[in-house]
């Protein structure tokens, strides 16, 4: 897991030339950005090393393909067709022709190089503003061959940035229980993979139930959900050396666990005599303080960005609704009032806006709503769908939908998607099996 | 008792909603349905000869229906004849709910069967409880008759 960490050289950093081209990612955008991702030009003996090594024909290609791919995903990028390009790759790296990227109306382009140095994979890129004619950013970077797939990443998240004016989400990974069998019997196991569905991984063996994977803020560990000998407590798992805790041995059921905003802290749900609230416990000193004491359902709790807050759902009221307290368990607000019922409240990494699960009229549906429960917005309806787990840069919701089976039963599946917090650009998040509790990584490039 | 024989029998509970005027509008009987609460027998099983093994709830409650009680106080009788069994108490929810908010109504759901044998004369520490939320439904159809089947409590033989 060392070669994880990637060395980014950063060589070159222009910052004379104004960028013209701006994509406004605040509103949907119903016109993307036209783009022409030019393949990494790669000389001949770098070519046949990388494909000695990675198994890749052209690792140049390979790399432009994800990072035409992540531009398309995002909705604010149109990626054009490469059968279209006039100049050969090595040229435009050099010094695009950009009458020729015009007339295909590609108004940024990028464009760059591979090459094998000392066993490394050394990749430079440039961002080029077409209508301009200027170059908007170059960078390089040294890596290990196998990290190939992350500086496709890398690149994307640079280009976003450079023309969102936002930190991007492309260098990032999705922890989620990966599910299989009949819905009677599903066997679920705990499974990561890349943002893009790549380097799909199972973390445990689907010997036992395990629910709600959630990341802490430095991507590292997970706390999650097992029934490891029919007893259901929170876990903490270390990604990388697959170490694993029961935290939540309580007399009882732990359920519903998340980070604190400094990862020093799980927050969870606790189970008792028909009551559940919600603990906290130091994962340093694993010392327990009881946060909420209300003979209702209190779970689902989420801290705001700076840990002042807690959010969460609780049906004191009589119905599933989203409060908010003080991270000492005072002042306790509930924020939901609209018509139905509200659960699994989330809040978003930029600490302006709270995701949620509504339930009203036999639909259900993702939401955001600001942290006083005012301005709600309905992103999506459907069938069953909840769970939502922001992007790092707060632009993006990854949760899980559910299929209506038919009359006998049958035709059931579980599935991940995106929406955009604009309500565009809903998406299925491609995995190898059925997938359901997703969490979002932090940035890995940090 | 009496009441509870009839409960039983379906055409006489739908003689009996129609007398009642909130019954007659909201709490419509089908063939296998009481308002929402199932009320067949089509997934039950019997820790012995007369002693069912579930009870089912209502949407989003934990409330225990007249016929769960007699199906509880049935479980009693056999676990006082039987004092060294023990038993779990399996409580789930049907899947028109968040996963969280699930387990939390299921483990409400068997604790409300817990505390009912508990006043019949059944020991704590002869009853575990244990939620599974959403996460065993017993039918696997997405319909209102299947999720009233899936909302239930479960008594099981632990040793």
């Amino acid at each position: 897991m060392k070669n994880f960490i990637i060395t980014l050289i950063i060589i070159l950093i222009p910052v004379k030339s104004f960028g013209l081209i701006e994509v406004d990612i605040t509103r949907g955008n119903l016109n993307p950005l036209p783009v022409a991702v030019s393949p990494l030009s790669i000389d001949e003996e770098s070519r046949k090393n990388f494909e000695k090594i990675l198994k890749k024909k052209n690792i140049g290609s390979e790399i432009s393909s994800i990072v035409e791919n992540n531009l398309k995903v995002s909705g604010l990028f149109n990626p054009l067709n490469k059968d279209a390009f006039l100049q050969e790759p090595d040229i435009a790296n050099l010094k695009p022709r950009f009458e020729d990227w015009n007339l295909i109306k590609a108004q940024a382009l990028i464009t760059g190089k591979v090459s094998y140095v000392e066993e490394k994979l050394r990749v430079e890129f440039r961002l080029w503003d077409v209508l301009a004619g200027k170059e908007m950013m170059a960078l390089a970077f040294t890596t290990v061959p196998n990290n190939w797939r992350r500086v496709g990443h890398i690149i994307t998240d640079k280009v976003y940035e450079r023309l969102t004016g936002e930190r991007g989400y492309f260098d990032t990974r999705i922890i989620y229980v990966a599910e299989e069998g009949p819905k009677t019997q599903r066997v679920k196991k705990l499974a990561i993979m890349d943002q893009d569905g790549a380097n799909n991984k199972f973390l445990t063996l689907g010997n036992e139930l395990v629910l709600t994977p959630r990341f802490n803020p430095t991507s590292q560990m997970v706390t999650y959900l097992s029934y490891f000998r029919n007893l259901p407590r929170v876990y903490l798992l270390d990604i990388e050396t697959g170490t694993q805790e029961v935290v939540g041995d309580f007399p009882g059921m732990t359920f519903a666990p998340r980070f604190s905003p400094n990862g020093k802290k799980i927050i969870m749900s606790f189970a008792k005599d028909g009551n559940s609230e919600i603990y906290t416990m130091d994962l340093e000193n694993r010392i327990v303080e009881k946060i909420t004491n209300h003979p209702s359902i209190d779970t689902s709790p989420s801290y705001s960005p700076d840990g002042k807050f807690i959010s969460f759902n609780s049906d004191r009221s009589g119905y599933q609704q989203i409060y908010v307290m003080k991270s000492d368990g005072s002042n306790v607000k509930r924020i939901s009032f609209g018509k139905g019922i509200y659960g699994t409240p989330v809040w978003s990494p930029r600490g302006d806006l709270i995701a949620f699960t509504k339930l009203h009229k036999g639909k259900f549906y993702i939401g955001v709503m600001r942290t006083d429960g005012s301005g709600e917005r309905l992103l999506t309806e459907n069938f069953y769908q909840e769970a939502p787990s922001w992007s790092p840069n707060g632009r993006v919701l990854i949760f899980y939908r559910e299929t209506k089976t038919d009359s006998k039963g049958k035709g059931f599946s579980a599935k991940l998607w995106s929406i955009d917090l604009t309500g565009y650009n809903e998406r299925q998040v491609p995995t190898p099996t059925d997938g359901s509790d997703p969490s979002w990584s932090s940035l890995l490039s940090n | 008792m009496k009441l509870s024989k009839i409960l039983k029998n379906g055409f006489l509970i739908v003689v009996a909603c129609l007398a009642l005027s909130a019954c007659a509008t909201s709490k419509k009987t089908t063939g296998q349905m009481q308002g929402d609460v199932y009320t067949g027998t089509d997934t039950v099983e019997y820790l012995a000869s007369g002693v069912p093994d579930r009870v089912f709830f209502a949407t989003n409650e934990s409330v225990l229906t007249t016929a769960s009680r007699e199906t509880l106080r049935k479980q009693a009788a056999w676990l006082r004849k039987n004092s060294k069994i023990t038993i779990v108490l399996e409580g789930h929810a049907d899947e028109r709910g968040t996963r969280e908010y699930n387990l939390a109504l299921g483990e409400r759901r068997a604790n409300a069967a817990k505390d009912y044998l508990m006043t019949y004369g059944i020991s704590s520490d002869r009853i575990s409880v244990l939620s599974y939320g959403k996460e065993r439904p017993v039918d696997s159809g997405s319909n209102p008759l299947a999720w009233s089947k899936n909302r239930r409590s479960v008594t099981v033989k632990a040793n």
